[in-house]
């Protein structure tokens, strides 16, 4: 009954609208198991919709979701699937163990209390009441919750909002660790340095889609890059098969724009083989990159950049 | 510590009702100051107001009015009790803890029983209560009256369970019982639970039939009274039903949007 082939997350052209608001518009995701997967985009992108969508917490308008080749409620049944909710999921008048007894309680196999406790890293607070907890104590009660049915994946969303720095760097602590013992984790964040730090893959979405996915090196890769614009006769546009290799080229109306991780290599090229003019490199960081992709102004669908296949 | 077996396939989890649940609830109930307020305290106040003075008087109908007014005010403890406990899920919504539990194997149908259960646990301490004060207060019945009596108040509160339930789906408020408190007051009245019937008038007297208590107030009080009539049964199966399709229709609005 070994399932290890069997995707962690597969969801398929997922569609989900509140109204007008089209939140989530087609969107395409599949985690495999042991992989750690930053959820990325700025907020109201769709990456809470996305979560209850796989989580099953709302179902889709279309398309279709399976965690471990079942239904996401086959899945939470089983135990196999767990979530770090943003806030709230927590009864005020009870203990940290009282709230975990409870959690664990609701499966017919769970691990021991004080040991998610211990793992959560509050096992000394455990006799404290939740309302005399602190935000970074109760979102440690929420891992210690997700921890109780020992899930093969665990999906956080943006588990670390309204944290300090320490609690942030604590938090990621306990999750870097139990991620070691081969869960799958997914999370989301609007913070690029969390994604940055912590996932081995990063997927950055932007107005309910996809627009770029890959690993870390490569999300800094095309953050790293620079642009290059230059104008060029349409009768040498067929020069451009012999230029250095590019993340990408672009040739609209006379004007070239070459995004690549090697400026000058390009430069020299255009300058060296081809009549290229008023030539100009602008250099990207992460954040502009961030911002470029993820921003509500960003330009459109011709923009998108996938790393799957063609780069790795 | 394996997590290699999270991978493997696994056995759905029942998600019925479960001990440490159930156990947890009523511990959350039973510490919480303000249903023990709503429950036991107010109840017994009334008791002294309204009984103390008068217990060895006679309704005009010749029965004890410390009687009536003690196994009145004890199905108003039990239906305050039940109702509070039932609209608690209006604060675990509020919370978010009915979106945490979607996330366990728990089944609607099995929150809903413990709820229920926890309720009925509740009223059973507001019934044993009032009796108790009654009793050392000196009102004196026999056995068979204490327990019938007992019995009908205890399970009669089913009904307002269901009705805080109701409530409790229906309203985002964190205060749900500071509206529904006023209410039951309200419906104790009409029912007959804080004065005889036979004493509001005819018109309110009329009215009085169809209100939510009036049933379980006349079926309690029947081992003092020695009255039955069917009407009674009807009024508390009808508003039974009533509140429990209130519930299950504002329940699957809830559990659609959140």
């Amino acid at each position: 009954m070994t399932t290890t082939s069997v995707p962690a997350v597969h969801a398929a052209g997922l569609h989900k609208s509140f109204g007008k608001v089209h939140a989530v518009r087609g969107l395409d995701l599949t985690v495999q198991p042991g992989e750690v997967v930053a959820f990325l985009g700025p907020n109201g992108a769709g990456k809470t919709t996305t979560i209850d969508m796989i989580l099953g917490l709302s179902a889709p308008d279309q398309g279709s979701v399976s965690i471990f080749g079942h239904t996401p409620r086959g899945a939470i049944a089983r135990g196999q699937v767990a979530a770090v909710m943003q806030t709230g999921g927590l009864l005020r008048d009870i203990s940290v163990r009282e709230t975990v007894q409870l959690n664990a309680a609701m499966f017919d196999s769970s691990r021991p209390v004080d040991e998610v406790l211990a793992r959560a890293g509050i096992l000394e607070i455990a006799d404290r009441k939740v309302e005399k907890c602190s935000g970074g104590q109760q979102q440690r009660l929420r891992f210690a919750m997700a921890l109780v049915s020992d899930p093969g994946l665990l999906i956080l969303d943006e588990p670390t909002t309204g944290m300090d720095v320490a609690g942030r760097r604590d938090f990621w602590t306990a999750i870097r660790t139990d991620a070691q013992r081969g869960r799958t984790v997914i999370f989301a964040t609007h913070y690029l340095e969390e994604a940055d730090a912590y996932a081995d893959r990063i997927v950055l979405v932007r107005q309910g889609s996809i627009v770029a996915d890959g690993t870390a090196a490569q999300i800094k890769n095309l953050a790293s890059g620079r642009t290059v614009k230059a104008s060029l006769p349409a009768t040498e546009r067929g020069l451009l098969a012999g230029m250095p290799p590019a993340e990408s080229i672009e040739y609209d109306g006379g004007r070239l724009t070459v995004r690549t991780g090697d400026s000058d290599a390009v430069v020299r090229y255009l300058l060296n083989n081809t009549g290229a003019h008023d030539v100009e490199v602008a250099a990207n960081n992460l954040e502009e990159a961030f911002v470029a992709l993820t921003g509500d102004d960003a330009v459109p669908e011709s923009a998108n950049i996938t790393f799957e296949g063609d780069l790795v | 510590m394996s997590t290699a077996t999270a991978i493997q396939d696994r056995k759905p989890s029942a998600g019925g009702v479960n001990r440490t649940f159930l156990w947890i609830e009523i511990k959350r109930m039973l510490r919480n100051r303000r249903t023990i307020i709503f429950t036991v305290f107010m109840p017994a106040v009334f008791f002294f107001i309204f009984g103390l003075s008068n217990k060895d008087k006679l309704l005009p109908n010749g029965h004890s009015y410390g009687q009536y007014i003690l196994i009145s005010l004890t199905v108003y403890a039990a239906m305050t009790a039940a109702t509070g406990a039932g609209s608690q899920v209006a604060v675990e919504r509020a919370q978010g803890w009915s979106r945490q539990l979607r996330l366990t194997p728990l089944l609607p149908g099995a929150y809903i029983a413990v709820k229920a259960l926890a309720a009925l646990t509740l009223s059973l301490v507001a019934v044993v209560a009032q009796f108790v004060i009654g009793a050392l207060a000196g009102v004196t019945m026999d056995g068979q009256t204490w327990l019938t009596a007992g019995l009908v108040a205890w399970l009669g509160s089913l009904v307002f369970a269901a009705l805080g339930l109701f409530v409790g789906y229906l309203m985002p408020s964190q205060n749900v019982m500071q509206i529904l408190g006023p209410a039951l007051a309200i419906l104790a009245m009409l029912g007959g639970l804080f004065m005889p019937i036979e004493i509001m008038g005819e018109t309110f007297g009329n009215i009085a039939k169809f209100t939510p208590a009036y049933g379980i107030g006349q079926l309690a009080r029947s081992p003092i009274t020695g009255e039955f009539d069917w009407a009674w049964i009807v009024n508390v199966a009808t508003w039974l039903a009533i509140f429990v399709a209130g519930a299950a229709m504002a329940f699957r609005r809830d559990t659609k949007r959140v």
